[in-house]
């Protein structure tokens, strides 16, 4: 009944190719944008916002880059916190030796030096795959780890390794209340949000799922395996970097090398898989995901009047991650994206049933 | 009834010489050499492991042959890549279809475009006004093809949940998106039925009329190749056995053996 | 030169670890073409089982001889491993049989993470101790060659034992039994090893065991070392490299590989460590398989990968 779309013609190839080409789904994004730009500042807590929907953003964010990766152009990746932390530090580096820098300038170099580390990792794509490249990947990521932690060039000769952030401005706006900082990441989580959709619907995602379907076809048709693989981990890994370097500067405030290590990369693999591989609007989906279930632990519980230990409730985190993960690989592979685009295929057809 | 020889038919476009391969001990082809020229359609034809779709892989460069040149528009060859003969103008089909199956019919096919798009990675992003402008027109090309293909109705279904016979279309369409020069066809007729090869037929000659193609084909339906093909290559055990007209090698006694397995 | 060769003892016994780990890799491989990521996560479960009933089966039955609480705890160990090998084949790898490797990877994963919550609720999330008996005082060797004798670590030499005891005996049992020869069936061809009646199933439940039981060799070695805690789990993470080197289609090559590698961290440690910051133990290996990716995949002993058109 509401979701019909009907009378909805498209004339011109350049209507079709539109992201959101039924006019219901326009509407809706306009809702969220809407309810995501206005309502929540006027609305939400302050806790709310920099407990849940902060971290929830910028790990979206990570997610759509290694959605990329994994999703579109199929390169295992196990490696993805240490290219957010190459972002995090990349970027604490510039501030530090360059206070002049604006903050926006300064994240997006972040991006860039990830962007050159993760294409130096992601060489090994060209000659290996599946869990071998999965194993170079866990090389980039132990000896990021080391790197940040050892080399003292990288932490200003810091004798805990631990780095912080000054007050952070931007246009001359202050950045320390959490409105600031949610609108802040929430623009840049949008905008590149809007750039990977564009990507992966032109050549270059075509590309990349080619790679990801059967990479010898693709020769075939002219397509070079090494330019897509290694434009997908450049790409992949500079979303990533940026996010890392959003995750620092405004959700941490200060951090050491820990706050990247393989927990991170296994984190937002699974947010990949549950939300669904191959999708932007999974990405977005599976980091809800991995972000409610911890709090949903810590509080329905209590609702029922049976409190959950710190320690127990972690526990079980794992178990319904890792029960969670195998079920989406069994049942539906595409995740969490592909039971939203059933529910509104339902939806096309209610009031009946088929 | 004599195909009478088609006036368009060209000069020679692609050469075999010698073309020798094989796998470990296994002979895959011996010595083999013919020609293929411009806008003809060219049948290779033999009983099962003869050696038809390494002699395709061989013009296409998945396979490299151990002796022998390949000669195509006027360059010479030893070594081939499958995306250097792309660049040159060589496009296939696969007998076991290789489609992308995790993207739709239009993107499979707009997959073919690709050597022909040259947007950067950062105007696709942006999406620029010339990269847009330019994935407009390569649309409208694929969606000609889609016409011509008659799979209007399959545009966005992912082509993993189509029947055979429509996959095997989009196989075509997007080796035809590539605007080749040369067409190789590995079996496009297997696994369908009488109404389905004769559409089959239909495009192969369409495509070859309008486009100009020069087509070379493998194909085990005798009553197809007879019909369309201008001239057949015989290969038996990786050996040739026979080349000329339809009518020449239908008479062939080599090949008439070959196929009833009398003597070998 | 006294010094260098502890080390390079110290190195081989570690690499010995390091090779059982890699030993259930190889088993589950070989067979079923998966690469368990949760071997990890079996070793700390099995490691905990050991540990806590090792210390209740006294408690329940009122006893307090050692060597038979071990015993029991190993036994009881031993048919929870078939059991976790018989949910994981019923639920997870029947389902996902013809789906490509890296989705089976992601699945061994997410079984790691599941075992890993279970294991921590069913039997505590505490530091426990294993005591099967291990020597724990070191001897000294060579006194007579080198002032003071070169430390000799006796665990890791009883373990290094056991490890070898362990594989020759697989070795043997892939060898001359019957069910080992249907193993080595599925791992070479699975359809063809089914068209003569090898059931694929049941074949997997039993290799799975027996990397069970591998695993919880390894877990009460690693345990009785180090203590069994939540680590342990991701220790093993240190033992891919080793299979990557040796081959994952390949027993010796797990064995030749985790010495190299062992050798290699401690010696590459203590020799180079000093000039880059030290710690350089968590990467050495991985970078080294990575070297060996680029230019030999398939490892030292495994057999060469070809990708099929």
């Amino acid at each position: 009944m509401f979701y019909r779309e009907n009378g909805q013609f498209k004339t011109s190839y350049r209507s079709d190719q539109q992201i959101f080409p039924v006019r219901q789904d326009r509407i809706f994004i306009f809702a969220v944008l809407l309810l995501a730009f206005v309502a929540v500042p006027l609305l939400a807590s302050d806790y709310f916002i920099k407990a849940l929907l902060i971290p929830f953003l910028i790990l979206a964010l990570a997610a759509i880059g290694l959605n990329i990766l994994v999703g579109y152009c199929g390169q295992i990746s196990l490696g993805t916190g240490a290219f957010m932390a190459v972002g995090a530090y990349a970027a604490w580096n510039i501030g530090v030796r360059f206070p002049q820098t604006p903050l926006i300038v300064e994240i997006l170099l972040g991006g860039f030096f990830a962007t050159l580390v993760g294409v130096l990792f992601g060489i090994p794509s060209l000659r290996i795959r599946g869990l071998y490249l999965a194993v170079a990947t866990l090389a980039a990521q132990f000896f990021v780890d080391w790197a940040f932690l050892r080399i003292p060039f990288f932490t200003n000769y810091s004798p805990s390794g631990n780095v912080s952030v000054p007050a952070l401005s931007v246009f001359g706006f202050s950045l320390q209340a959490a409105i600031p900082k949610y609108l802040f990441v929430l623009s840049f989580v949008v905008v590149f949000a809007l750039l990977a959709k564009n990507l992966v619907r032109g050549a270059i995602g075509r590309q990349w799922m080619a790679i990801r379907d059967m990479d010898v076809a693709a020769a075939v048709v002219g397509i070079r395996p090494m330019y897509a693989k290694l434009t997908a981990f450049a790409v992949s890994s500079f979303i990533v970097g940026v996010a890392g370097a959003l995750w620092g500067f405004l959700h941490l405030g200060s951090w050491e090398p820990l706050a990247f290590d393989l927990n991170r990369s296994f984190q937002l693999l699974f947010m990949v898989i549950i939300g669904g591989l191959g999708s932007i609007l999974g990405s977005f989906f599976g980091a809800a995901f991995i972000v409610l279930v911890p709090v949903a632990l810590n509080h329905i519980p209590s609702w029922f009047g049976l409190p959950l230990a710190i320690d127990t409730a972690a526990h079980i985190e794992h178990m319904i991650f890792g029960a969670l993960i195998v079920f989406f690989l069994i049942a539906e592979p595409h995740g969490l994206a592909k039971l939203w685009t059933i529910a509104k295929e339902k939806l096309r057809l209610w009031p009946f049933p088929h | 009834m004599t195909t009478p020889l088609r006036e368009r038919i060209g000069e020679v476009v692609l050469e075999m010489q010698n073309i020798s391969l094989a796998f470990g001990g296994v002979k895959a082809l011996t010595d083999i050499s013919f020609d293929v020229r411009e806008h003809e359609i060219r049948a290779i034809i033999g009983p099962n492991g003869a050696g038809k779709s390494s002699m395709l892989n061989v013009i296409n460069g998945v396979y490299t042959p151990q002796h022998g040149t390949i000669t195509f528009a006027g360059e010479q060859f030893n070594k081939m890549n499958p995306r250097r003969a792309a660049e040159m103008g060589v496009a296939r089909t696969f007998q076991n279809l290789a489609l992308f199956k995790g993207m739709s019919v239009l993107d499979n096919i707009m997959t073919g475009r690709n050597l022909r798009m040259t947007s950067g990675i950062f105007a696709q992003a942006f999406r620029l006004g010339s990269a847009e402008r330019e994935e407009i027109r390569h649309r409208e090309f694929v969606e000609n093809l889609i016409d011509f293909l008659e799979i209007q109705a399959y545009r966005k279904t992912p082509v993993g949940r189509l029947p055979y016979g429509l996959q095997k279309r989009v196989d075509l369409g997007r080796a035809l998106a590539m605007e080749p020069r040369l067409l190789l066809l590995d079996e496009p007729m297997a696994g369908m039925n009488i109404e389905e090869k004769q559409d089959m037929s239909r495009f192969i000659l369409d495509v070859n009329d309008e486009f100009g193609t020069t087509i070379v084909l493998i194909e085990h339906d005798m009553g197809v190749v007879m019909d369309i093909s201008d001239r057949v290559v015989v290969l038996d055990y990786g050996k040739k056995i026979g080349d000329g007209t339809p009518e020449q090698v239908r008479q062939n006694e080599a090949v008439i053996s070959a196929y009833l397995g009398v003597a070998h | 030169m006294g010094f260098f060769l502890e080390t390079l003892f110290g190195g081989l016994m570690s690499g010995m670890l390091y090779s059982l780990i890699g030993l259930g890799f190889v088993l589950i491989f070989k067979a079923s073409g998966v690469f368990n990521f949760a071997q990890g996560a079996m070793v700390l479960v099995a490691a905990l089982s050991m540990a806590r009933f090792a210390v209740w089966i006294p408690n329940w039955l009122g006893f307090q001889n050692l060597i038979l609480a071990n015993v029991l705890a190993f036994m009881v160990t031993a048919v929870l491993m078939f059991v976790m090998a018989w949910c994981i084949e019923r639920l997870v790898l029947r389902h996902l049989v013809n789906q490509e490797a890296t989705a089976l990877l992601m699945a061994t994963l997410g079984i790691a993470y599941f075992l890993e919550g279970l294991g921590q609720i069913a039997f505590g999330a505490s530091v426990y101790t294993i005591n099967v008996g291990m020597p724990k005082e070191p001897a000294f060797i060579f006194e007579s060659v080198f002032d003071g004798g070169v430390l000799l670590n006796l665990e890791d030499l009883t373990a290094a034992v056991i490890a070898a005891l362990l594989v020759a005996s697989l070795a043997l049992f892939f060898q001359v039994t019957a069910t080992g020869r249907a193993l080595r069936a599925v791992a070479d061809d699975h359809q063809a090893a089914q068209s003569v009646g090898i059931p694929l199933n049941q074949i997997w439940v039993i290799v799975w065991t027996v990397a069970g039981v591998v695993a919880l060799v390894a877990g009460i070695i690693w345990g009785s070392k180090f203590g069994v805690q939540f680590t342990l789990a991701t220790a093993t993470l240190r033992a891919l490299p080793v299979v990557i080197l040796g081959g994952l289609t390949s027993v010796p090559g797990a064995i030749i590989g985790g010495l190299i590698i062992g050798v290699g961290e401690k010696v590459s440690e203590v020799y180079l460590g000093p000039l880059v910051g030290g710690g350089i133990e968590i990467w050495f290996a991985y970078v080294l398989a990575l070297v060996f990716l680029l230019f030999r995949p398939q490892g030292l002993f495994g057999e060469k990968i070809i990708d099929r058109v």
